[in-house]
């Protein structure tokens, strides 16, 4: 069973998104997601000063015989990029929740996401 | 074990030398300003000639052809490449001959062109061929231009979509996309065939066409074809075949009279010439009269028996590579269809199916399978129910053929089949050669239940064992690097 | 009729009883009845061997192989050791299919690895793919590398080869990019020109050096010049120039490509040839094709597998940037074999030789009246001139003499001719040249 981190707001495409109360916002890719993919080679990730709306294709993640489109969970506009993971895909593999993939700024949308519960739920039915 | 192969970079030893060229016979030498000359010379062995044949024939051991033995790889029609077609291509008549020299000084090899195209026009039911294409993904992408062109020509710039089924290679909607064109995924049914009630629903007046492979990826016909066609054309739209499994049906059936309007052939599966451990393959373009105006330049044409190229077509879509296509791939094409002619190509294509049918018989009863049955020449095993029972993947089972020295089927594809295993026997292996390959797959199941982790040990007899194809992927070493301490 | 088909008729019928079937029609049973042919294709039986080559040999016969050749516009005749033609023949790697199978296909694999190897260390870049279809098809995706929504526009020298020029134009139909024309000024890219043209709309610049005229052209400045407008410098070479040349990276080129044929393959009516792709690390993911690269097996062995291959159209499908899957790896197998004959010693001989012949041979034209080179810039093994009569009455005279003489240019440069020198001509050969060029004005 994958971890689902408390606190943090999911997708159900399966991204994990902490909004901030200035409406900034990180997100990152939940523990199931990374599972699914297997062994994350590269990911190639969005420019900062990209615009997004919920549901937008931020950028995708390659395993060796894959690639998988990740979503963007809320709108807003990126404000930072975590370049580490360009050169060392595996983090996200080994610390997902730590493993963040954009910031954002001036973000909305957050009330359509899932909680920790929810998400839960979610994946309890997929399975 | 076998002892690790080295680099011919570090076989290298400075001042020794393989090729020596003559002395330079020019009294006065020139010298190019010195800022136009490079500083360092290039990483390039130095090695004497026995040691570079040591090497590659080294390399060559390591190395598995159709010479070496069976090759069911799927879609990939791995034929045996006949020796005749090697020395035809090696006659200095063409290769010796230069690409801009005055066509009344290549008639032989014009005429080897118009042949070549009359024959694919009339085995594949087309009106007009193009030899350019240098292989079947820029024969598929030269096809889709030909659309795009006619669309346009007749004031339908909308026609922006192509429709693809799920069961298509990857090619397919890579090549529409490269053309600007929007890929529509129609679904498949669950027996596999293209699902046509979804095709109706999905065509209308912005469909620019369809690509279609028939028979399709599970080695099936199409068996609605006819109707596809009507669906397509009645939008407005044009068909595309995808040549790649046209040896089911040499002599049999021709796209052309399928309703196709535009089709491509890879020459390096269906007429012998061989892949070279990835190419060079050779994909014409054959279309009905209509698209013809739009072909490649340029055109073979006969002028009072003179055969002439013509760069000069208007409402060509230009040149899709420099010069003619892979001439000297094409004439082993050539030299296939003159030897097996309109009976030998049938009975290639029966042969195919025969002994596609005939594995498919006994491979659907060792893994209990429900297969079509006949299945065109080639067919998809899903290894699912093997993977549930005992843990062993289509990847393990493929690992161990090579064991047996039979190379694997194609893994994984198409999408639709999980755990797939797809089988192309081809019709040159003869029955021995089945019958083995059929008792290695049953000896892998028996395996697979006795003892499930010797499975995912395989390859155990192979120079090197599975490899860490992520490591590969994600510290990518591309090129070798000289060590400090050498 | 020659078959490969091995069974006998017995055996087939064998087979087909086996499965329960009475005939081969049965297994067709799925294609629709009024579709099936009912009678052979319309093309000849099939022939024995015997009758087939000889066939095939009469058509080669009408096809004239001149022993003495000065024409290269793209497609270049140079010494093919012996070693290297027995070498790329090897069964196992002529038969083989792309090496998807990594663990009974080192030898194909290594053989790659050492070729991108070469192609990075000849053009001082990074990396390099396992070949595309041919020099034209490599400066086409090497523009398809550089495209971006916002930048749509390509310019591409016009001192580049026509059949490139062709080509890319065709890439660009179908990409939806536009492409514009660099005017040239005495044979190579007017800088001036150059820097007008370039803004933020210029997606990449393609100029080969080179070029088709044979001139070298200023590539530092037009790396600068590309460089400060923010556009990327695809540089196309000749592979045997850049024994003696500066490197394109070196010269601040961001892709390098070029036609391998040159490196051991006949000229062979155009093909096949070899596209050779390099580029610095920075853009290494967006090569298209085949890429090798170096990694261990399960007992921890060195070994080499196809990598990368998530940008690849059989993984990425509509989303693949290039859809390019068989490429030319025997071609690339035999430019790996021929540079490892050569060694850095033998590709700079080569490269001096054709240098020295094709400027002795220029000197020598220059002595005749109206024969005087086009354009006076360094220049390698080719060249421009002018001709004081009709040009077909140079060749034809020289055709008469098994020469095949340099290629008449039409356009702005009607009645000039475009000549080619490598190590294959002799001085002697020259000297006849000169002879007749003396004799027919």
């Amino acid at each position: 069973m994958s971890e689902i981190k408390k606190g943090l707001l999911y997708a159900d495409s399966h991204e994990w998104v902490l909004v901030k109360d200035d409406g900034t916002a990180v997100m990152g890719l939940s523990d199931h997601a990374q599972d699914a993919m297997g062994d994350i080679v590269f990911i190639n990730l969005p420019s900062v000063g990209d615009h997004f709306s919920a549901g937008d294709i931020l950028g995708d993640l390659e395993s060796v015989k894959a690639v998988s489109d990740i979503y963007c969970p809320i709108t807003g506009t990126v404000t930072e990029v975590n370049e580490v993971l360009l050169d060392s895909p595996e983090k996200i593999n080994q610390e997902p929740y730590e493993a963040w993939l954009v910031k954002l700024e001036n973000v909305s949308g957050a009330e359509s996401l899932l909680d920790a519960a929810a998400y839960e739920e979610l994946l309890a039915k997929e399975v | 074990m076998q002892q690790q192969q080295k680099l011919i970079f570090e076989k290298s030893v400075s001042g020794r030398r393989c090729t020596q060229l003559p002395a330079c016979d020019i009294e006065n030498k020139t010298a190019l300003p010195q800022d136009l000359l490079r500083e360092e010379a290039p990483l390039l062995p130095e090695i004497a000639e026995v040691d570079l044949v040591r090497h590659y024939m080294a390399l060559s051991r390591k190395a598995h052809g159709v010479d070496n033995g069976f090759y069911p790889l799927g879609s990939c029609t791995m034929k045996y490449n006949p020796r005749l077609n090697e020395e035809v291509a090696a006659m200095p008549g063409f290769t010796d001959i230069h690409p801009l020299q005055p066509t009344a000084s290549v008639q032989g090899a014009l005429k080897v062109m118009q042949l070549l195209q009359q024959y694919l026009a009339e085995i594949t039911g087309m009106d007009a061929v193009t030899l350019q294409p240098a292989a079947g993904a820029q024969g598929e992408w030269t096809g889709l231009l030909l659309i795009k062109a006619y669309h346009e020509a007749h004031g339908e710039q909308n026609r922006t979509k192509i429709l693809i089924p799920d069961s298509a290679h990857g090619t397919n909607p890579a090549s529409a996309a490269m053309c600007g064109f929007q890929v529509v995924h129609v679904p498949c049914t669950e027996d596999g065939f293209v699902d046509v009630a979804a095709l109706r629903s999905l065509a209308g007046p912005d469909t620019a066409g369809l690509m279609l492979t028939n028979p399709n990826t599970l080695g099936l016909f199409e068996k609605d074809s006819l109707e596809m066609a009507d669906i397509i054309h009645k939008a407005g739209g044009l068909l595309y075949y995808d040549g790649a499994n046209l040896n089911a049906i040499m002599g049999i059936a021709r796209p052309g009279d399928l309703g196709f309007d535009v089709c491509h052939l890879n020459l390096h599966k269906t007429f012998s010439t061989p892949h070279g451990g990835g190419g060079p393959g050779s994909g014409p373009v054959g279309c009905k009269k209509a698209l013809s105006p739009y072909l490649p330049n340029p055109i073979v044409e006969d002028e009072n028996g003179q055969l002439t190229l013509n760069f000069d077509n208007p409402n060509s879509i230009g040149q899709v590579k420099a010069f003619y296509g892979n001439f000297l791939v094409y004439l082993k094409a050539f030299t296939y269809i003159l030897s097996s002619g309109a009976d030998g190509l049938k009975q290639a294509s029966q042969g195919a199916v025969l002994n596609a049918n005939y594995m498919l018989y006994q491979l659907k009863e060792i893994f209990h399978l429900n297969n079509t049955f006949p299945c065109m020449h080639e067919f998809v095993l899903s290894m699912e129910d093997l993977k549930e029972e005992t843990g062993v993947s289509a990847m393990d089972v493929a690992k161990a053929l090579l064991d047996y020295g039979i190379h694997p089927p194609t893994m994984y594809f198409p999408l639709i089949v999980p755990e797939a295993l797809m089988v192309e026997p081809t019709e040159t292996e003869n029955k021995e050669t089945l019958d083995f390959a059929i008792e290695t797959f049953r000896k892998i199941k028996e395996e697979a239940f006795a003892d499930s982790a010797k499975l995912h040990q395989y390859p155990l007899q192979t120079p090197v064992r599975r490899l860490d194809e992520v490591q590969a992927a994600r510290k990518p070493i591309l090129k070798y690097q000289k060590s400090e301490n050498q | 009729m020659t078959s490969y088909v091995p069974h006998t008729q017995e055996e087939k019928q064998e087979i087909l009883a086996s499965m329960h079937l009475n005939s081969m029609e049965e297994l067709f049973c799925h294609i629709p009845e009024q579709v099936r042919l009912k009678e052979l294709l319309q093309i000849p039986l099939g022939k024995s061997e015997m009758e087939v080559k000889t066939q095939i040999n009469a058509l080669a016969q009408k096809n004239k192989v001149f022993p003495t050749i000065f024409r290269g516009a793209g497609a270049y005749r140079h010494f093919i050791p012996a070693v290297v033609k027995q070498m790329a023949s090897r069964e196992e790697f002529v038969t083989a299919y792309t090496p998807y199978q990594a663990e009974i296909s080192q030898g194909i694999l290594q053989s790659i690895f050492e070729y991108q190897t070469m192609i990075c260390s000849l053009t001082g870049m990074d990396a390099a793919n396992a070949s595309v279809y041919d020099g034209a098809t490599a400066a086409a995706e090497a523009m398809n590398m550089c495209r971006s929504p916002k930048k749509k526009k390509v310019l591409i020298a016009a001192t580049a080869n026509p059949q490139v020029i062709a080509t890319m134009q065709t890439y660009a139909y179908s990409f939806d990019m536009e492409i514009g024309l660099i005017p040239q000024k005495n044979g190579k890219t007017d800088l001036t020109a150059l820097s007008q043209l370039l803004d933020d709309s210029i997606s990449c610049v393609y100029i080969a050096s080179p070029n088709y005229y044979g001139q070298i052209e200023d590539c530092g400045k037009i790396a600068q010049l590309i460089h400060a407008a923010g556009s990327i410098y695809i540089a196309g070479c000749n592979p045997i120039s850049l024994g003696l040349l500066q490197t394109p990276a070196a010269m601040g080129a961001d892709i390098a490509v070029g036609e391998g044929q040159p490196l051991g393959l006949p000229l062979g009516f155009g093909g096949p040839y070899l596209g050779f792709m390099a580029c610095k690390s920075a853009m290494m993911r967006k090569l298209p094709g085949r890429i090798v690269g170096q990694t261990v097996d399960a007992d921890g062995k060195t070994a080499y597998v196809l990598t990368l291959q998530a940008r690849e159209q059989h993984i990425r499908r509509e989303k693949a940037a290039s859809n390019i899957c068989s490429n030319q790896a025997l071609c690339a197998l035999t430019a790996g074999i021929y540079l490892a004959a050569m060694g850095p010693n033998g590709l700079k001989e080569v490269a001096n030789l054709c240098l020295q012949k094709a400027h002795y041979a220029a000197t020598e034209m220059q002595k005749i009246s109206g024969f005087q080179l086009v354009y006076d810039g360094p220049f390698f093994h080719e060249f421009v001139t002018k001709c004081p009569i009709p040009v077909e009455k140079v060749m034809t005279a020289l055709e008469e003499k098994n020469i095949l003489g340099g290629l008449p240019l039409n356009g702005a440069l009607d009645n000039c001719i475009l000549w080619c020198f490598t190590e294959c001509n002799s001085k002697e050969e020259i000297d006849t040249l000169i002879q007749i060029l003396k004799e027919v004005t």
